[in-house]
């Protein structure tokens, strides 16, 4: 007798199985990829959304925070915009559709509709573990996205820049990028949106850096103050490749920005670098979770927040030593600035050691304005509103400062301080 | 230009009365020099006309140009030609030293109706002035203060001062850490600002930064008052003689 519990669901879970109802016989893919997609919507309609009771998801009960789930809007209309680096390559998925015009040449790319009909794509679509929302939901509904390869020995000189832009209803959008060996390239992953309707976004990217690839990987998330948008980074590190990350999250009213990675060749080398900016109602979630796999691999993780209103924010750092990881490094750092007392910041690193010689350490910090620096600066005829922003920018642009690349800084210099002017 | 009239003054944490009924005034073009023992409350002095907010003003004013300027924030004191050379100049990392000088000049120029600076034009004044100061250029691209020698410090300050042209120059103890080097540069830094629209107080313990930067006038601040105010040769006085001289005939 098949006697499961049935949950009552929440107007956003009966908002996502009628939305899937009414979707499914205009996504693309068929047999293997449909089935796929029917096989996590049912486990989603089985268990709901994740509450606070399921521990990776206990800082943020998406099942009470998702309130709403805007409906498919395929009248809903975006423009392409100018890249962040002038001479970028740019892949726009717009409102959820692969703009497929103008792809650049050096690198082999298609859409992951392609993917999605000719089957290839079934084999992406699974859960990550029995409590990966994010994968059930944008592997349900992924309608688009890009499939890249860069080939082997190739070096981008201009970055490649994924652009979101979402003006209405859901997008559910893929990137799987495979790095060739002693590749080297800039990719930046931008979400906008052009109004203030809620969307609600989802977002896949599976990374997989060969031997010796050396990849800096940017998300720029700006989505307006009504978005929910659920992303999620996957990668797996070989011999001797690099992957920095940086994260900034300048957007959005509910954002979980999962990063799950592997280092499978010895000597890989990864860096998380964050900035959350969080003000108004907003509830942003950084979870990372490392698994130092192999012997002698290096990762370090430092994120800063900023947070003004009534803002939630939340970091989870899991990083796992395997027993025979010898020589691992691995050192996390969450330093929060808290410019409110409605404001609130979670953090949970967590170190799960299976080696005995490693190098790995943690460290939490929440600290106010120093109030000395602020008066030397006043005490120079800077206002007090703009002192505070530049001590603010200070806190951040430590962070940005890493990137070396000037015109890059500058842009995103530019940004973070209009973010600051307008929420400080 | 400024006229300190029964001030009184405490900690704002604690209550702690530092200045007990100041009076001073120093006219423009007027160097005035204030010295006194440890705890006197000369450090206490320049940050309340700078405004920190650490000290609560309890009876008496300070007029700034006939005007009273107890009720302006820091950043409007400094905007209308008040600049206090800080004993202990603050190290901020993340803020580019550049980008600071430029945003102090011109967020005063912007509170006076003045026209922001073009950068050209701000990059070639601080030239001029480092220049002038014998400040090494490479500090110019450092974090403001941070990693700066206690000298570097002080001249540091002084190019600030040149660079934003007060009207009234508080000095509080430029002259420590400072060798004789760096003293004669400081000074020298100083002495070009001396102009008969200008008013500078010079805060000090030693009557050796005076040989550089001669007073017009020399006041002696004792538990929060000014307790006896003469010219130059009462800094010799005080250099040959103790305070305590002083002191006793004023109980």
């Amino acid at each position: 007798m098949n006697m499961q519990t049935a949950i009552t669901m929440t107007a956003a879970e009966t908002a996502l199985v009628d939305a899937y109802t009414a979707q499914i016989g205009e996504l693309p893919g068929e047999g293997a990829v449909l089935s796929a997609r029917d096989s996590l919507l049912a486990n989603l309609r089985q268990q709901g959304l994740p509450t606070r009771r399921v521990e990776s998801w206990h800082y943020t009960d998406l099942r009470a925070l998702l309130r709403v789930v805007p409906a498919f809007d395929p009248t809903a209309f975006a423009e392409k915009v100018d890249p962040l680096v002038p001479g970028s390559s740019v892949l726009s998925v717009l409102n959820g559709k692969a703009d497929t015009r103008n792809l650049p040449a050096g690198i082999n790319v298609r859409s992951y509709a392609e993917s999605l009909i000719d089957g290839v794509a079934a084999a992406d679509l699974v859960e990550r573990d029995q409590d990966d929302a994010i994968g059930r939901i944008n592997g349900s509904f992924v309608r688009d996205g890009f499939e890249i390869e860069v080939p082997e020995g190739t070096e981008l000189e201009q970055p490649v820049e994924f652009q979101l832009v979402q003006s209405a209803g859901q997008s559910h959008s893929r990137f799987p990028v495979t790095f060739g060996a002693n590749s080297k390239a800039t990719i930046i992953e931008r979400h906008l949106s052009v109004n203030d309707a809620a969307s609600l976004v989802t977002v896949v990217s599976d990374l997989i850096l060969d031997e010796g690839a050396e990849i800096t990987w940017i998300i720029l998330q700006q989505q307006g103050a009504s978005d929910s948008h659920l992303a999620q980074v996957n990668f797996d590190l070989g011999t001797n490749a690099k992957l920095r990350l940086f994260i900034i999250n300048a957007g959005g009213k509910l954002v979980r920005q999962e990063v799950h990675g592997v280092t499978t060749g010895e000597g890989a080398d990864f860096k998380l670098r964050g900035i959350n900016l969080l003000g108004a109602e907003t509830h942003t979630d950084v979870t990372f979770t490392l698994g130092h796999d192999v012997p002698n691999t290096t990762s370090t993780e430092i994120l800063r927040n900023v947070l003004f209103d009534r803002a939630k924010g939340v970091f989870q750092g899991q990083i796992r030593v395997a027993p025979d990881a010898q020589k691992t490094d691995a050192k996390m750092a969450c330093n929060t600035l808290l410019l409110s007392d409605d404001a609130d910041f979670s953090a949970k690193p967590e170190l799960e050691i299976f080696a005995d010689d490693v190098q790995c350490g943690h460290g939490a910090t929440v600290i106010d304005i120093n109030p000395t620096h602020l008066y030397y600066l006043r005490a120079r005829g800077i206002p007090e509103n703009k002192a505070r922003a530049m001590l603010v920018n200070a806190f951040v642009d430590e962070i940005v400062e890493e990137l070396e690349d000037e015109g890059l800084i500058e842009t995103l210099e530019t940004i973070i301080a209009a973010w600051l002017e307008k929420h400080a | 230009m400024l006229e300190i009239r029964n001030l009184h003054a405490r900690i704002a944490e604690d209550g702690t009365e530092i200045i007990r009924g100041l009076n001073l005034t120093v006219k423009a073009g007027e160097v005035a020099a204030i010295m006194g023992p440890n705890g006197s409350g000369k450090s206490t002095l320049s940050y309340i006309l700078s405004g920190r907010e650490d000290y609560e003003v309890t009876e008496g004013d300070i007029l700034y140009n006939g005007e009273s300027i107890l009720e302006l924030d820091p950043s409007e004191r400094a905007a209308k030609g008040i600049f206090l050379a800080f004993q202990y100049p603050v190290e901020i990392p993340g803020v580019a030293t550049m980008q600071f000088l430029k945003v102090a000049l011109n967020e005063q120029r912007k509170y006076r109706g003045e026209d922001e600076l073009s950068t050209p034009d701000f990059i070639r004044r601080v030239k001029d002035a480092a220049a002038k100061l014998q400040i090494n250029p490479d500090m110019l691209k450092r974090p403001l203060n941070v990693g700066f020698s206690g000298g570097e410090k002080k001249r540091a300050e002084i190019l600030q001062m040149a660079l934003l042209e007060p009207k009234l120059c508080v000095l509080d103890e430029t002259d420590s850490g400072l060798d004789i080097d760096a003293l004669k540069i400081v000074s020298d830094g100083v002495n070009a600002l001396r102009s008969p629209d200008r008013a500078v107080i010079v805060i000090t313990h030693y009557q050796r930064l005076l040989e550089y930067i001669v007073p017009d006038s020399v006041h002696v601040l004792y538990k929060g008052q000014i307790i006896k105010s003469g010219d130059k040769s009462l800094a010799l006085d005080l250099e040959a003689n103790g305070y305590a001289d002083i002191i006793d005939a004023a109980a």
